[in-house]
C-alpha cells in the first residue's frame, strides 16, 4: 500500500458514515427532551438535531428508530483495555509496582482495544472511555481518552495525554515494610518533593544555555506538564482528610486538579467548592470497605445541589465484577436524588467537560461526533435495554453483549 | 473528645427504647392490617388494592379489597405501594462468617454458627435490601468448609435470636456448604492439587460416612454397640439422609458434572451454587432434578474460571425447566441490590413470573422452606416488604421489612436509613452512630 491509498483509506475511517436516528424521546444534553426527535449524521458528525417534522432527511439515508436516544456515554474514568477481563497477569497493565512515582507510564503503551470488556461497554451505550492507569501508587501514570470502537490506537483517541493519575491514602501505602510512603504524611512529602524537583529542572531547562541543558528526564517532564496545568493531577482520595490534604497541596503548587473517588466529599463540600475542584465520583455501587466505609448513595444529587461540577465511573475493579458500567452506577443515584436529566448529564456532558472534549462529544448538537447510544425504554431502568450503539455515524453494537468472551 | 460522651449516652439510652418498642409481643398480640397496596403474593396472581392481615407472627389473610379486617386491628394504610413477600437470599456472607481452617480440606464438624457477628451493619444493610431469610455460609476455599446457618432477619442480634430453627439437639437448622473447582485446589499440605483428586477426597469421606451410617443403624437402640461418637461423620450421615442440604459452589461446565455425578452416587440433596456455565449445561442440570442458586453480576470476567458467566443463566436454566433462586453471596454483591439480581435476570431474558419466585418461594424451595417462608399465604410466616414501587424497578426502595410481623427496616427512620442509602458509620458494626452523624451535621472537618 503506497502512502497516498493509506492516508486515503485513514481519512475514510476517521470520516464516519451517515445516519439518521428517529426517536420517541430525544436527549441531547444540551437542551430540552424532544419528542419524536431525529439526529441527522452526515460524514459522522452531527449535522442536524430537533423534531421529525422540522430536520429533513436526506432520501435514502437509513433511518434508525428506537424508544430512546441519548448521547453515547462517557466513562468519566476506567481502567478498561488495561485491565484485561481474565483477571491474568498477562491481561493486567493498569498498575506497575516496581515504583510509587511513575508519571512517565503512558496509557496508550499498555491499552488493549480488543479486549472483551471494551466491547462489552460499548454494547451498553458507553462511546468513549477516560481510561489508564489505575488507583494504587502514589502516581501509577497517565491516562488517555479514546473511543470504544477502536482496537488500535492508531486512531480513535481524543486524548493522548489526558491526566497524571495519584492516590492517597491507604490504596497508595507501600506493601512492603520499610519501602516508602509507609504513612500519609509521608505520601505528600514525597508528592511535595517531587514537584519541587520537577519545578527546578523546568528552571534549569529555562535558564541553561542552548546545549548544555540537562539530560532529558521524561518522569519530571511529566510533571513538569502537571505544574504547567497541561495535565490534570487526578488523585483518588476518599478520606475526608486525604480530600483536604489533596486540596492543600493543589493550592501550593497550583496545580489543575480532578478529584477521583471521593467517598466522603459530603464532608467537605464548601471546600470543595472553594477550591472549584471536579469530581470523578466512586460507582455509587463500589463496596462500602476499608477506606470507603462511608460512602453514600446520595453523594452525587449533593454534588449536583453545591453546584459541585461531576461525572461518574466504573472505576477500576480488582476481582468481580472485572468493570463496573457507568450505566447502571448512574442509575442507582437517580434513584437516590439525582434528577434524569441531571444524571444524564454526568454520563456525558459532565464528564466531556472535565476531560476537555466536548467540541467533540457529550451532547447532540452540530458539529459534534455522531456518538449516540439507544434504549428501548427508560435507559435506567434495569429492565430496560441498550439496544443499538452508534460511533461517527456507525452503529458499531446492536444490543447489549451477555457475557465478554468471544468464541 | 468530651463532646462525644453526652452523645454516646444518650445514643444508649435511645437504643433500649428502640429495642423495646420493638417488643414483638406488642406487635403480635393485635392483628395488623396492610390496607390498600398492590399485593404481589408471589403464589396466585397480583392483588389491586389489597388487603394483608398478620397476626402472631403469621399471616392471616391476603385478598381484595373485600377481606375482612378483624375488629381492633393495627390499620396500616398502604395505598400506592407495593407489597411482596421478603426476599430469600440462599448464599450470603453477612456477619462476618468463618468455617473450616487451614488444617484440612474436609470439615463437616465446623459450623458456622460459632463464628458469626450479627451485629455487623452487613446484617442491617441487609434487613434494609429486603432481606427477611438468609443463609450464612463458610466460604469456598476447601472441599466441604462447614455447616451453613439459615438465619431469620428478626430484630437481634445473636445466633439464638436470629436462628430459622433451633433443631432439638440444641444445633440450628443450616446445609452444608461445599465447593470444587479452583477455589479448594491448593496443592499444598492436605489439600488436594487436581480436579479429580478434589473428587477422590470427597468420595472417600462420603464412603467413611455411609460405613458410620451403616453401624448406627445395626447398633439401634443398644447404646453399647454404637460407634464413637464422629461429630463430623454425624454431620455427614445428615447430608446422606436427604435432612441437611449440600450448598455447592461449582463454575465451570465440568466441575458442576462433578457434582451432578456425586450426588448420584450418594443421593444428597444438593443445591448448585453460582453456575457460571449453567447456560451450557442446563439440560443436565434439569435431569438431575436439583435446583440451582445463581449470582447476576455486572460485567463479566474477574475470575478466571467464570470467564464465560452470562447474564442469561436465569432464562436457560428457567428454560430448561430448572428451580432457579438467587444469592448475592454478599459482599461479592452488596445485599442491599439483592432484589436487582431478579430485574437483571429478567433483562438478560427470564420471565418476570420466575424472577420474582427467585428472589422469593424458589429460594425457599432451594432451603426446603417452602412450607414456611417464600409467599403471602395464610399460615405462613409474616415476612413481608412494603416498597415504594415494582420490585423490578430502579426507582424501587425498600420502605419497610417486616419480619414475623414485626418492622425491622424502616426507611422513614433516619437511623435505619443510614444503612439503606449509607454515610458516615454505615458500615461500622455498631448500632451507635450518633457521634459519627453529629460529625457530618457540623461538617467538623472543614
Amino acid at each position: 500500500m503506497n502512502r497516498l491509498t493509506f492516508l486515503l483509506c485513514v481519512s475514510a475511517a476517521l470520516q464516519g458514515q451517515s445516519l439518521a436516528i428517529r426517536a420517541e424521546s430525544l436527549y441531547t444534553a444540551a437542551g430540552p427532551v424532544i419528542q419524536d426527535g431525529v439526529v441527522l449524521i452526515q460524514d459522522g458528525k452531527v449535522s442536524a438535531v430537533g423534531r421529525a417534522a422540522d430536520v429533513k432527511v436526506p432520501s435514502g439515508l437509513t433511518v434508525k428508530r428506537a424508544k430512546v436516544a441519548v448521547p453515547g456515554l462517557v466513562d468519566g474514568r476506567s481502567t478498561v483495555g488495561l485491565s484485561g477481563l481474565l483477571n491474568q497477569s498477562h491481561d493486567q497493565d493498569q498498575l506497575e509496582g516496581s515504583a510509587p512515582l511513575q508519571p512517565e507510564l503512558r496509557a496508550m503503551d499498555a491499552y488493549n482495544g480488543r479486549d472483551p470488556l471494551v466491547s462489552y461497554v460499548r454494547s451498553l451505550g458507553v462511546t468513549t472511555l477516560h481510561t489508564g492507569h489505575g488507583p494504587g501508587a502514589l502516581i501509577s501514570g497517565q491516562t488517555f481518552v479514546i473511543k470504544t470502537d477502536t482496537t488500535e490506537v492508531t486512531h480513535g483517541v481524543l486524548k493522548p495525554q489526558a491526566m497524571v493519575a495519584a492516590t492517597l491514602g491507604d490504596g497508595a501505602r507501600a506493601r512492603e515494610a520499610g519501602k516508602a510512603p509507609g504513612t500519609r504524611a509521608k505520601q505528600i512529602a514525597m508528592l511535595r518533593a517531587e514537584l519541587v524537583a520537577a519545578q527546578e529542572y523546568a528552571r534549569k531547562q529555562k535558564e541553561a544555555e542552548k546545549g548544555k541543558e540537562p539530560p532529558r528526564d521524561l518522569r519530571k517532564e511529566a510533571l513538569v506538564q502537571v505544574l504547567r496545568k497541561e495535565l490534570p493531577l487526578l488523585a483518588t482520595a476518599h478520606r475526608a482528610q486525604d480530600i483536604l490534604s489533596l486540596l492543600r497541596l493543589a493550592k501550593e503548587f497550583d496545580l489543575d486538579i480532578v478529584l477521583d473517588g471521593a467517598s466522603e466529599a459530603y464532608l467537605v463540600l464548601d471546600a470543595l467548592k472553594a477550591a472549584k475542584v471536579s469530581v470523578i465520583l466512586h460507582p455509587t455501587m463500589a463496596r462500602a470497605f476499608g477506606e470507603m466505609e462511608n460512602l453514600s448513595l446520595e453523594t452525587a444529587a449533593r454534588l449536583q445541589a453545591a453546584g459541585i461540577p461531576f461525572a461518574f465511573q466504573s472505576g477500576f475493579e480488582g476481582y468481580v465484577p472485572k468493570t463496573r458500567v457507568v450505566l447502571w452506577e448512574g442509575a442507582l443515584a437517580t434513584a437516590n436524588g439525582l434528577s434524569f436529566e441531571d444524571t444524564l448529564r454526568a454520563l456525558t456532558l459532565g464528564p466531556a467537560r472535565l476531560l476537555g472534549i466536548a467540541d467533540r462529544v457529550g451532547s447532540l448538537e452540530k458539529g459534534k461526533d455522531g456518538d449516540v447510544a439507544l434504549f428501548d425504554g427508560d435507559p435506567f431502568e434495569y429492565t430496560t435495554h441498550c439496544v443499538g450503539t452508534v460511533i461517527n455515524g456507525v452503529l458499531v453494537s446492536e444490543g447489549e453483549e451477555t457475557r465478554g468472551a468471544t468464541h | 473528645m468530651n463532646r462525644r460522651l453526652p452523645a454516646l449516652a444518650q445514643a444508649l439510652s435511645l437504643s433500649i427504647s428502640m429495642s423495646m418498642a420493638f417488643l414483638p409481643l406488642q406487635a403480635q398480640d393485635k392483628p395488623q392490617a396492610f390496607i390498600g397496596a398492590h399485593i404481589i403474593p408471589i403464589e396466585g396472581p397480583d392483588i389491586e388494592r389489597g388487603v394483608l392481615v398478620v397476626q402472631g407472627g403469621k399471616i392471616l389473610a391476603v385478598g381484595g379489597p373485600g377481606t375482612a379486617i378483624p375488629e381492633g386491628a393495627v390499620r396500616h394504610d398502604a395505598a400506592g405501594k407495593v407489597i411482596m413477600p421478603g426476599l430469600i437470599d440462599t448464599h450470603s456472607h453477612i456477619g462476618s462468617p468463618e468455617g473450616a481452617d487451614s488444617t484440612a480440606p474436609i470439615q463437616p464438624e465446623v459450623r458456622v454458627s460459632d463464628s458469626l457477628n450479627l451485629r455487623s451493619a452487613s446484617v442491617m444493610k441487609a434487613r434494609a435490601g429486603g432481606i427477611t431469610s438468609v443463609n450464612v455460609m463458610p466460604g469456598s476455599g476447601h472441599l466441604l468448609s462447614g455447616q451453613t446457618m439459615y438465619l431469620k432477619l428478626r430484630e437481634g442480634q445473636t445466633v439464638d435470636a436470629l436462628a430459622m430453627e433451633k433443631r432439638p439437639d440444641g444445633s440450628y437448622l443450616g446445609g452444608m456448604k461445599m465447593a470444587n473447582g479452583t477455589n479448594s485446589r491448593h496443592a499444598t499440605g492436605p489439600f488436594p492439587g487436581t480436579r479429580a483428586k478434589s473428587a477422590a477426597l470427597v468420595r472417600e469421606q462420603f464412603l467413611k460416612a455411609q460405613d458410620y451410617q451403616r453401624k448406627l443403624k445395626e447398633a439401634g437402640d443398644d447404646p453399647k454397640k454404637r460407634p464413637a461418637r464422629d461429630l463430623g461423620m454425624e454431620a455427614l450421615v445428615e447430608v446422606l439422609e436427604g435432612k441437611r442440604v449440600v450448598h455447592h459452589h461449582t463454575h465451570r461446565h465440568d466441575d458442576i458434572l462433578t457434582v451432578l455425578r456425586l450426588q448420584k452416587e450418594f443421593g444428597f440433596k444438593v443445591v448448585l451454587h453460582h453456575v457460571s456455565d449453567a447456560w451450557m449445561v442446563a439440560d443436565e442440570i434439569a435431569k438431575s432434578g436439583m435446583g440451582a442458586s445463581i449470582i447476576t453480576i455486572d460485567s463479566p470476567g474477574g475470575k478466571l474460571e467464570t470467564k464465560d458467566a452470562r447474564m442469561t443463566n436465569g432464562a436457560a436454566l428457567e428454560k430448561a425447566g430448572v428451580l432457579v433462586g438467587f444469592h448475592t453471596d454478599d459482599p461479592i454483591t452488596d445485599s442491599r441490590w439483592f432484589i436487582r439480581s431478579g430485574a437483571l435476570a429478567v433483562r438478560a431474558g427470564m420471565s418476570r413470573k420466575g424472577a420474582l419466585e427467585g428472589l422469593t418461594l424458589s429460594g425457599a424451595k432451594l432451603l426446603d422452606l417452602q412450607n414456611r417462608i417464600g409467599s403471602l399465604k395464610p399460615g405462613k410466616d409474616a415476612d413481608f416488604l412494603v416498597l415504594s414501587a415494582d420490585p423490578l424497578s430502579i426507582y424501587a426502595h425498600v420502605e419497610e421489612t417486616w419480619v414475623e410481623g414485626a418492622k425491622v427496616f424502616d426507611r422513614a427512620d433516619p437511623k435505619q436509613r443510614l444503612y439503606a442509602v449509607g454515610g458516615p458509620g454505615a458500615s461500622h458494626d455498631t448500632d451507635d452512630l450518633s457521634h459519627l452523624l453529629a460529625l457530618e451535621a457540623e461538617e467538623t472537618y472543614q
